[in-house]
């Protein structure tokens, strides 16, 4: 039996398929502009790349900030879905903490016992804390995404005070202006982000008590090494991240979607 | 009788049906006296023979024209109360001969200065605890003050035989309202939050008029008669308390948030809702003293300490059987952004404070933060 989870993110949607509850196959695609079509195309690609169709599949489960626009059986907010994710990435874990930084928001879910969310916060007013904010930060430096996390870890972070995008321009301008180390620039970037992130941390009850059990890093942002190492030396633990950490989302709505299909196929039998 | 869908709809064709009566009723001579906030004691205003009315303040419109005066940083109910009136485009506000306002918060008393440029405006000091015994006197102090002011505003004669009339009309409103309210302590609820709010916006261009009351009863009792035999108009849904700043217009799209992603609202404690109304005034008490008492016993989050409402948030926990609770936060609301950590702790069922302003462009991420919400409680 075949479940789908498809995560339509602010940058890239994120489709995962199950088979029997087991990983079969993910794929990643921008969203571009057009998260109705971008959704449906990530989904036609996946079921042709594995040569299934529409037909196979016993349950759809959209999540994300276009989860409203694609076609499917059910749609559940990121919040509820990263938090399934992330209890089967890092099932051994024992994670208490989701952070997810995306391209849109960024949140913070504190998890219970059983894994259900017991609380979460997220910043989606505004651009700072966010991938967003690392997007135009980039475009300013003349630098890519993926330079963020290739710093060498051995010089300090230049502090950067305006948490604003539109501040912390115009504060980078003028640093620049004075000789302040890109790098050290970059760096400072980064570690205002994993600021903003440490603030939601704590708000949803971080502590270093119960926090020893560790924080999930996932959302495109965990891929930044250098954020990642910015974020343990502020909570003081180390964080948990995964290569399959941006597929969080996806994975949680296509767990979901087999967990119902399956308690049908209980209820009926 | 007429039934249920009928009577929500001569309520929501009355709201905006509000100006002309009161158009209407200048027209005959009637005094109109501009409010904003629950502390306004009508009965006084009704007892010099005008007519209280709640004036515009929660579109976002007027917000840019209020901004050319005021700052970007300040509550956007101040700033659009404030525009409504710079632009001359409330009616209720182009009526009234006086406005009555509280000191309330830094914003609003700050901007009452520049309004009474606009249009006589009568703030009373409002005290900021509602045990102390120097505070209850000096509220009654004000509270004769602005007899006196609308007395020589509107030249007539405030007589304790009108206040103790209109006390007694305005607890049999407040009564009204709550056995409406009580309705939605069943369960599944028999209406939903969307339709609360018809009725309380209803209620707000009821202005003393016995007709709207009686349609609010009509209302009640309908809606129990027909849940007693059985009619469910409402699927059942997760139970949610609204909480928090001032309701309007513009805060609508939390409401449909809530509703549309498996929530349904039982109870406003809001200010336009429970909050000044769950308390009446005491008929047997010397009435400034009364009024005193009542008034200053609404649980404003500008009172301090302000247990009373996290005692009342408690209470409608357990009455209304809620699931969860929905604080409403209007950007720059310090008292109660900072109360929501109180709140948090106190109401022992599912929390989350959200932080809006009027403008439209965040209903999706509510949509978002409401659902995940109500997901938490399944």
């Amino acid at each position: 039996m075949y479940t789908i989870g498809a995560d339509i993110g602010s940058v890239a949607v994120k489709v995962v398929l199950l088979e029997d509850g087991e990983w079969r196959d993910g794929i990643i695609v921008p969203t571009g502009w057009n998260p109705k079509d971008s959704g449906s195309e990530a989904i036609s690609a996946i079921l042709n790349q594995n040569d299934l169709t529409r037909a196979h599949i016993a349950r759809v489960v959209s999540t994300g900030y276009g989860r409203n626009s694609i076609e499917c059986d059910e749609r559940i907010t990121e919040i509820t879905c990263h938090a399934k994710g992330a209890k089967i990435i890092f099932e051994r874990g024992g994670v208490r903490f989701v952070l997810d930084i995306g391209g849109q928001d960024s949140k913070a879910i504190s998890l219970d016992e059983k894994w259900n969310v017991s609380d979460f916060l997220m910043n989606d007013k505004c651009a700072a804390g966010t991938g967003r904010f690392l997007q135009n930060m980039a475009v300013m430096l003349e630098c890519e995404l993926k330079d963020f996390s290739a710093l060498p870890n051995d010089i300090e972070p230049h502090a950067i005070s305006s948490m604003c995008t539109v501040f912390a321009e115009s504060e980078i301008v003028g640093l620049l202006a004075q000789g302040v180390d890109k790098q050290a620039l970059m760096l400072g970037i980064l570690d205002s982000v994993a600021s903003r992130a440490e603030g939601m941390l704590r708000r949803v009850g971080f502590n270093s008590g119960r926090s020893a059990r560790g924080v999930a890093f996932t959302g495109g942002a965990s891929r930044s090494i250098n954020l990642a190492e910015l974020l343990e030396r502020r909570l003081g633990v180390p964080l948990l991240t995964s290569e399959m950490s941006q597929y969080a989302g996806a994975l949680g709505a296509a767990e979901i979607a087999f967990r119902e299909v399956l308690s049908r196929t209980r209820g009926a039998g | 009788m007429r039934d249920v869908e009928s009577i929500f709809e001569e309520m929501r064709n009355a709201i905006p049906a509000g100006p002309v009566r009161i158009k209407e009723a200048v027209d005959k001579g009637k005094k109109i006296v501009g409010c904003y906030c629950a502390y306004t004691p009508y009965e006084v205003i009704r007892a010099a023979g005008a007519i209280p009315v709640t004036l515009c303040s929660t579109s976002d419109k007027p917000i840019a024209a209020g901004e050319e005066h005021l700052p970007r940083n300040l509550c956007p109910l101040i700033k659009s109360s404030y525009g409504f009136a710079l632009t001359d485009t409330c009616p209720y506000f182009h009526f009234c001969s006086v406005v009555v306002g509280e000191t309330t918060c830094d914003g609003k008393k700050k901007m009452y200065e520049l309004l009474n440029r606009l249009r006589p405006t009568h703030v009373m000091q409002l005290p900021q605890t509602y045990a102390d015994p120097a505070s209850l006197a000096l509220w009654k102090t004000e509270i004769e003050r602005l007899a006196r002011r609308l007395e020589s505003e509107l030249d007539v004669t405030v007589a304790e035989s009108d206040l103790k009339r209109e006390i007694a009309k305005r607890n049999e409103e407040r009564r009204v309202l709550g056995d409406f309210y009580a309705l939605s302590t069943l369960n599944p609820a028999p209406l939903s939050g969307l339709e609360l709010n018809i009725v309380n916006e209803f209620f707000k261009v009821s202005f003393g008029d016995e007709k709207s009351l009686e349609l609010i009863r009509e209302l009640t009792s309908r809606l129990r008669e027909n849940y007693k035999e059985g009619e469910r108009r409402v699927a059942p849904k997760k139970r949610v308390i609204v909480t928090g700043c001032p309701t309007g217009k513009s805060l609508e799209k939390v409401f449909n948030a809530i509703e549309e992603n498996g929530g349904t609202i039982v109870a406003f404690e809001n200010c336009g809702g429970i909050k000044p109304n769950y308390e009446l005034v005491d008929e047997t008490l010397p009435p400034y003293d009364a009024l005193a008492a009542k008034y200053l016993g609404i649980p404003c989050s500008c009172m301090s300490p302000n247990n009373k409402r996290l005692d009342l948030l408690e209470k409608l926990v357990a009455d209304y059987y809620a699931d969860g609770v929905v604080d409403v936060i209007l950007q720059a609301c310090h008292t109660y952004n900072v109360e929501t950590f109180l709140v948090r702790e106190r109401v022992k069922v599912p929390y989350i404070a959200v932080e809006t302003d009027y403008y439209q462009g965040d209903a999706e991420q509510l949509a978002t933060r409401m659902g995940a919400f109500i997901e938490m409680m399944n």
